[in-house]
């Protein structure tokens, strides 16, 4: 296998969507190719960093804008 | 020859893909009026609401303006939430539709999300180097997550919208396709093209040899 093939298969690699042989086939690749080892292994990362990352917190004019909204809006529903 | 030992892939379980127990009884307390029990659901999910919105739009004004209507548009709605998917998918899903307006309405020529991407591009990453330490100890929080915002708004907002759903938001690949009304090749392929070309701008800050 190449690496072209390598890259085109990474999303499925990563999200271990495929097959035990496919699968195999591209670890025996990655155990003799640096550049691809590399390149899984920061995208890899670059998933985690986000996936990992928290949310800022809310401005807080901003979190009092969408709670009055919200007020506004709910207690207009109940009534 | 010995065979350098590689990590598993990317099997990760996040504190986001844990449903709290107490979130069906908030939202059935929602659906049948209770605001506070809405009020909390709120709370929970805001911060994460207005940082998809956020990523989307790329203007803070329209971002939270969408993230407004959204929660507006769900509890109106809450009576047509099937509780077939999690509450927070439901909600991601409005959220997403009208950070897309709001995107569209702001730049109509540039956001088309079913256009074709182009398979001839080479995918193959240029610039290949060790990452060394863990980025996440190597900058501040602050610092960090400005790196993040800028490299994913560098993205193509279609790249970048699928990006954020299938890996921040943590839908699946289906639940992408059904959101953005992509079919399943479209969504793997635009996923695999964010990755990797978040990948390269992440790249410049996190190579080992230093920060820029």
């Amino acid at each position: 296998m190449k690496c072209k093939a390598i890259i085109n298969e990474l999303a499925d690699y990563l999200d271990e969507a495929l097959d035990s042989t496919l699968r195999s086939t591209i670890e025996q690749h990655l155990g003799r190719c640096r550049d691809c080892r590399l390149v899984v292994d920061t995208t890899k990362q670059t998933i985690e960093i986000f996936c990992n990352s928290e949310p800022a917190p809310l401005p807080e004019a901003t979190r009092q804008r969408l709670h009055q909204a919200l007020e506004k809006r709910l207690r207009r529903a109940r009534a | 020859m010995s065979t350098p030992k590689l990590d598993p892939p990317h099997a990760h379980t996040l504190p986001s893909q844990v449903v709290r127990d107490d979130e069906p009884v908030l939202v059935a307390a929602a659906r049948s009026g209770n605001i506070d029990a809405f009020e909390t659901l709120v709370g929970r999910y805001e911060r994460k609401i207005f940082r998809l919105t956020l990523n989307i739009t790329q203007n803070r004004e329209d971002a939270e303006d969408a993230m407004q209507e959204a929660f507006l548009k769900a509890f109106e709605h809450l009576s047509e939430f099937q509780g077939n998917s999690r509450f927070y998918t439901w909600l991601v899903r409005i959220a997403v539709n009208q950070a897309l307006m709001k995107l569209r309405r702001r730049r109509p020529n540039v956001v088309s999300l079913d256009e074709e991407v182009d398979t001839g591009e080479d995918l193959m990453p240029r610039d290949v180097e060790d990452w060394g330490p863990s980025p996440e100890q190597r900058y501040e929080q602050s610092e960090l997550s400005e790196i993040l915002g800028r490299a994913i708004g560098e993205l193509e907002p279609s790249f970048r919208i699928v990006f954020q759903l299938r890996d921040i938001e943590e839908l699946s690949t289906a639940e992408t396709a059904e959101a953005l009304g992509l079919s399943i090749p479209a969504v793997k392929s635009r996923l695999l093209r964010a990755r990797l070309k978040l990948r390269e701008n992440l790249n410049r800050y996190f190579r080992a040899r230093g920060k820029p």
